[in-house]
């Protein structure tokens, strides 16, 4: 049971996942930053660190301490898709990688060692990699165990490589909080019992250790008692399946860039079924000659073809530039798959699809035909305005969440217009001899509604009238802020009329035709 | 009658007379067999002709959205797909509400100049397709796509003009109920649905149905309403047809004047 540890490398990029997000976003890891999940700052830049900002802050608090921080929410996809490029140049330089983390590798010692002459030229090795990646401030932990390792590297501060000789982690580690093996119920109790350290934690009997916080204590005593029974575990590199074409001389066409594309998206596809995979959600990345990026995820209501994907090339080339030409020429494309399953669970039954399938079908045709936002689904979604109300995906996209039913005061009762404008109508609405219906600070009408008229049409008599209905909404928010009146009116034809009063006037917002 | 066929006349204006007469004759003519019937909601039982929409036709639906959304709702509640095609204004809302399943809707708000291109393509897969037609249609062109909606048995509703429709919906009044000078909102419309058969002649029929009545449903109103009166002279069958075959005389009368 007591095998000898084995001797492990651990590299650690310090506040990967701040860095992760301004490579994304094309910011300067030099500024405060501070990405929030849950409301809490998860991880924060250095320069937000310095103005006290720590991890576990309320957003506010972060906000208070260093004003100028720039507040992003976190993401952990993103932080795995960026580290993915690292892990797999370190693969080239010393091979059984395992990921702790995104940011955190570790790996066995004596096989580097030997290679690159000893434990100090291996992690000198690997931060050179490191460096060649661009990432700043990486740093190397050797010790006995994973754990130890780590522990190394974070503790590494004068030199970036921590080495700690062999025998020596429990030493160590043992001044260390106890904290950094337990989770936060079992520390409060530990420290109540007075064991604030690992050394101390340690020094406790095994068996009262696991007959009093069971297995999970027990595992957290091995820890810190340097007994830990984890092993380095090697990834298997996943196959790779992104592609990527450079354009020599840059392409400025949309059409010539989806030809040019067609052969490489048939053999992105073809590499994936060869392994009886299909690809159910990717992700197309442009860099122009500008030096601009543009990067999106597409899925797919059923798997990608060929054609599939150069359509969503196409149209994200569409949503950048005009119709046939481009703001700036591209100089690179790259396509990864973001979802991929087993084509078992995509098999076509016996009988051929189900009739959805031929929708399907339909859809994309005609899709190709539009563009991607030409053919769209629709949901109802929470809101006051109509317009709120509707919310229309694209086809293949995934609806947004529905908020809940809330009760969204100032809504319209159950019977909704059968029109609703897009863009609302200018209208006319006068009282008795011409004057402008308007309305008055306390929410009463100036003048009994009697004329209608359509931007511009002949004005008929109104037949009946509601209102005023008032809808606020935001207004704490001086820039949304939003005030209107609704009015129900019919009109002489027998056509009913929802009416909107705003600030610049009188709008129809929809019509119950 | 013979003015624009005199040979003074120019050759478009003659073309276009063949093709309003050849209209006119296939019009008067009961081709084919009966197709399947569309679920349709049980008040328009009256007002359609047939009672039922039917597959692989082409109706005209005037002047209202919710008439129209009447009619895509009950096919949608049996499972069919619907597709909307050139009505941005379309409200989804109101649509679910009267029974359109959003699952199954499709929109494509704005097919600009494609869209007879769009609509043959959509109606290939998807049983109920309504449109609003850009421009003028020619004959030719729709007759192309009847063929190509009997062949897949798909519907279509259109919000427009529309050469040698199966049938023609109209509204006739319209006046809505709960409304006052000032006060109350609207709860329901008490509407005179025209209905006309193949090439606006056939049986034709008025009836006032509720749409929407007050618990967003349809309901026939009252009793039906006295028919036009050259049509009470035609000819009453059991089983009536799309097109029914009109008296000659009758049309020799309508066709000259």
């Amino acid at each position: 049971m007591t095998s000898e540890l084995s001797r492990t490398i651990v590299l650690w990029c310090p506040d990967w996942p701040i860095l992760a997000a301004c490579r994304e976003r094309a910011l300067d890891p030099g500024q405060p930053i501070a990405l929030i999940r849950s409301g809490l700052v998860f991880a924060c830049s250095a320069a937000a660190r310095r103005d006290g900002v720590i991890r576990g802050l309320k957003l506010r608090e972060a906000q208070y301490r260093s004003p100028e921080v720039v507040v992003l929410d976190y993401d952990a996809a993103l932080d795995a898709r960026i580290f993915e490029p690292v892990v797999r140049r370190v693969e080239e330089t010393v091979p059984g990688v395992q990921l702790i983390r995104p940011g955190s590798l570790a790996m066995r010692a004596r096989g580097p060692a030997r290679y690159y002459g000893g434990e100090d030229a291996a992690a000198a090795a690997l931060l050179t990699t490191v460096a060649e990646l661009g990432v700043p401030g990486a740093r190397v932990g050797i010790a006995d165990g994973p754990f130890a390792a780590e522990q190394a590297a974070r503790a590494a501060t004068a030199s970036p490589v921590g080495i700690v000789a062999p025998g020596a982690s429990a030493a160590f580690i043992a001044p260390l909080p106890v904290g950094l093996v337990t989770d936060t119920r079992t520390t409060t109790l530990l420290n109540r019992l007075g064991v604030r350290t690992l050394g101390e934690f340690a020094e406790l009997p095994r068996e009262d250790v696991r007959r009093r916080f069971g297995a999970a204590g027990a595992f957290a005593h091995d820890r810190a008692a340097g007994r830990e029974q984890a092993r380095v575990i090697a990834r298997t590199p996943p196959p790779e399946f992104a592609v990527q074409q450079e354009f020599e001389p840059p392409l400025d066409r949309i059409d010539q860039l989806a030809f040019a594309f067609r052969v490489l998206a048939e053999e992105f596809i073809e590499r994936m079924r060869a392994v009886r995979l299909v690809c159910t959600g990717i992700r197309v990345e442009l860099d122009d000659e500008g030096g601009g990026h543009s990067s999106r995820s597409w899925l797919h209501p059923q798997w990608f073809t060929p054609a599939d994907v150069v359509d969503r090339v196409r149209w994200q080339l569409q949503g950048a530039g005009t119709a046939s030409g481009l703001a700036s020429p591209i100089v690179r494309l790259r396509v990864v798959p973001e979802r991929i399953d087993s084509t078992g669970n995509h098999e076509e039954g016996l009988w051929g699809g189900g009739p959805d399938e031929r929708v399907h079908h339909g859809l994309t045709r005609v899709q190709s035909m539009l563009g991607h936002e030409g053919v769209v689904t629709a949901t109802i979604g929470g809101g006051r305005m109509l317009a709120d109300r509707q919310v229309l995906v694209p086809w293949g996209d995934r609806a947004p969440e529905r908020p809940s039913d809330a009760p969204w005061p100032g809504s319209l009762p159950a019977l909704a217009p059968a029109s609703v404008f897009r863009e609302r109508l200018p209208i006319a609405l006068q009282g008795s001899g011409g004057v402008t219906v308007a309305i008055d600070g306390r929410g009463a009408i100036t003048a009994t509604p009697e004329v209608f008229a359509v931007s511009g049409g002949t004005p008929a008599p109104v037949r009946a009238w509601a209102g005023p209905w008032p809808v606020v909404e935001r207004w704490w928010d001086a820039e949304h802020a939003k005030r209107v009146h609704r009015f129900q009116i019919v009109d002489d034809d027998g056509c009913a009329w929802l009416l909107v009063r705003d600030d610049e006037g009188w709008w129809a917002e929809a019509r119950y035709d | 009658m013979t003015a624009p066929l005199t040979t003074a006349s120019p050759a478009p204006a003659r073309l276009e007379r063949v093709e309003e007469l050849q209209a006119r004759i296939s019009g008067m003519q009961a081709t084919r067999l009966d197709s399947k019937a569309v679920p349709t909601h049980p008040a328009f039982e009256s007002v359609l002709p047939g009672g039922t929409l039917r597959e692989g036709t082409v109706v005209q639906v005037e002047g209202s959205t919710t008439l129209l959304m009447a009619l895509l709702a009950a096919p949608s509640a049996s499972g069919r797909w619907v597709a909307v095609v050139g009505l941005p204004d379309f409200g989804v809302e109101a649509a679910s509400r009267f029974g359109i399943v959003l699952d199954r809707l499709v929109l494509v708000p704005d097919p600009g100049g494609q869209w007879l291109t769009v609509v043959a393509a959509l109606a290939d897969v998807i049983p109920m397709v309504a449109v609003r037609p850009v421009g003028r249609v020619s004959p030719a062109e729709a007759s192309r796509l009847s063929a190509r909606l009997r062949q897949r048995g798909s519907t279509l509703l259109v919000a427009g003009e529309w050469p040698g429709s199966d049938a023609r919906l109209g509204l006739e009044e319209s006046e809505w109920q709960g409304l006052e000078r000032g006060h109350g909102r609207l709860r329901e419309r008490e509407v005179v649905v025209s209905a006309a058969g193949r090439g606006g002649f056939g049986r034709r029929a008025r009836s006032r149905l509720l749409l929407p009545d007050r618990s967003l449903g349809f309901a026939v109103a009252g009793e039906a309403l006295p028919l036009p009166e050259r049509v009470r002279t035609l000819p009453t069958r059991v089983e009536p047809e799309w097109a029914e075959p009109v008296p000659l005389g009758d049309v020799e009368r309508r066709a000259t004047g």
